[in-house]
């Protein structure tokens, strides 16, 4: 696979997100709604947050995710977009990777800009050592949306699509949120070591990257 | 139905049979457990059916991708085998939670807790719920080979499933069956296990090949009815053409 070909699909969505703002915007909001929600249903105290904050962050992110990755294709369905990559001699994967990585900086995005919020919503003071957050959420991110634009992609052409992708998707999402929400419940509360779940977090993300890279050509052209 | 599946239905029954009388009455309760331990001959027995089924569905969705273009008929048979085990390896899947449910409430006192086994089984189970879900809302050739391609996705997770009581403390206990050295069953208890060992994964074959053969039949009508509507078309034309 030649850099140049995911490079350039990187900057055409980029370019695309820069001029329109949809994706983040509307991932923004969604996920503030979600974790003002979850704050009024659970009421939590410091130490209460401290355990569930992980899994709040991580189930508002995944929603907010979801909402925007069946935008992600959708966009390139007008004016037949879709089809006209298919034609190009790029291989599949390289627009699998470059809309993934695009898809990637605009959920970091959110989240740079979410955490303060939550960190003040929430009371949270990281026990443990704080700075490995900066290594699972980004971990976390990446196996939600490898995943998700994999079957985005997948479920583009079928019917109910906007209910198909969260069917499938969250599913085979599980045992990463599993490993997400356990490494920053540990890293926040500081009773366990969160290596175990770093490491299995590190592991899917390898597996599903490479599987996504191997078959997106299949499903980008299956008749 | 064909003379060599009565057949083996009359075999499958009286393994099966056999299997409940050995397990029932012939081994011996189990010294911690009690009576209630036996419901391990049909928890285990669940379990590797389903992982045979989930195999096959794995090996056939790659066949299916392999030869899709150049061999068609072998790839209308490997996706008709594909549905029908993935159909028949949930149901297995949901006959193990089933049965653990039923054994932890004797055994631990509550029908299901959060742990990893447990969880991530459930996770298997939705999985492959999904990948049936996504055949019925996709239409059309394709959904074969996104399924297929699903199926391989959905994989994935079953070595996850197999590690994580090795991997994570659990409440589910240590794998019995092929974990540390010193695990393992008592001799005398072994015969129940095989009886319905066989005899489950000879009952799951069973299951399996009746809904391959419907699907298999299946397809090749739609298959037949695609190709008489297109010969319709242009062959009527040319009727009235020549009229």
């Amino acid at each position: 696979m030649k850099p140049a070909y995911f490079l350039l699909h990187l900057k055409k969505d980029l370019h695309l997100e820069w001029r329109s703002k949809d994706a983040i915007n509307s991932m923004l909001f969604f996920a503030l709604l979600v974790v003002v929600l979850f704050s009024l249903a659970f009421d939590p105290t410091q130490d209460a947050s401290r355990k569930i904050a992980g899994g709040i962050l991580c189930v508002a992110m995944m929603f907010a995710a979801v909402s925007a990755l069946n935008q992600a294709w959708a966009r390139e369905l007008r004016n037949q977009v879709l089809d006209a990559l298919r034609m190009t001699p790029a291989p599949g994967a390289s627009l699998f990777l470059g809309k993934a990585i695009a898809n990637f900086a605009f959920v970091t995005i959110v989240e740079i800009v979410l955490a303060p919020v939550f960190v003040v919503f929430y009371n949270l003071r990281a026990v443990g050592n704080g700075w490995l957050l900066a290594l699972v959420i980004p971990l976390g991110t990446w196996a939600l949306i490898v995943n998700g634009v994999f079957f985005a992609a997948l479920s583009i052409r079928t019917r109910n699509r906007e209910m198909l992708l969260p069917l499938i998707l969250l599913p085979i999402f599980v045992p990463a949120l599993l490993g997400m929400v356990m490494a920053c419940s540990s890293i926040l509360t500081g009773e366990t070591d969160p290596a175990l779940w770093i490491k299995m977090l590190a592991a899917y993300d390898v597996a599903f990257t490479t599987l996504g890279m191997m078959l997106f050509e299949v499903i980008l052209h299956a008749e | 139905m064909k003379l060599w599946r009565w057949l083996f239905l009359i075999a499958t029954l009286a393994v099966l049979v056999e299997g409940f009388r050995v397990a029932l009455w012939v081994v011996p309760p189990d010294a911690a457990q009690g009576q209630a331990g036996r419901i391990i001959y049909y928890h285990v027995p669940s379990w590797a059916a389903m992982g045979l089924m989930f195999l096959t569905n794995l090996v056939c969705s790659v066949v299916y991708l392999a030869v899709r273009n150049r061999n068609h008929t072998l790839a209308m048979k490997a996706d008709s085998l594909a549905v029908s085990s993935a159909e028949v390896g949930v149901i297995f899947c949901l006959i193990g939670l089933v049965t653990g449910s039923l054994w932890g409430r004797a055994v631990w006192g509550i029908w299901w807790t959060w742990d990893a086994r447990l969880t991530t089984t459930l996770v298997l189970w939705l999985i492959y719920v999904a990948y049936l879900l996504l055949r019925r809302f996709a239409a059309g050739p394709q959904m074969r080979t996104l399924a297929a391609v699903m199926a391989i996705f959905g994989y994935v997770d079953v070595p996850i499933v197999y590690m994580a009581n090795r991997w994570w403390r659990t409440q589910h206990p240590a794998p019995v069956f092929g974990g540390a050295p010193g695990s393992g069953m008592a001799a005398s208890m072994m015969p129940a296990i095989w009886w319905n060992l066989a005899g489950w994964m000879m009952w799951g074959l069973f299951l399996l090949s009746l809904r391959y053969a419907a699907e298999y039949r299946n397809q090749l009508a739609e298959q037949q009815a695609g190709l008489a509507a297109l010969e319709a078309g242009p062959a009527s034309l040319a009727g009235q053409a020549g009229r």
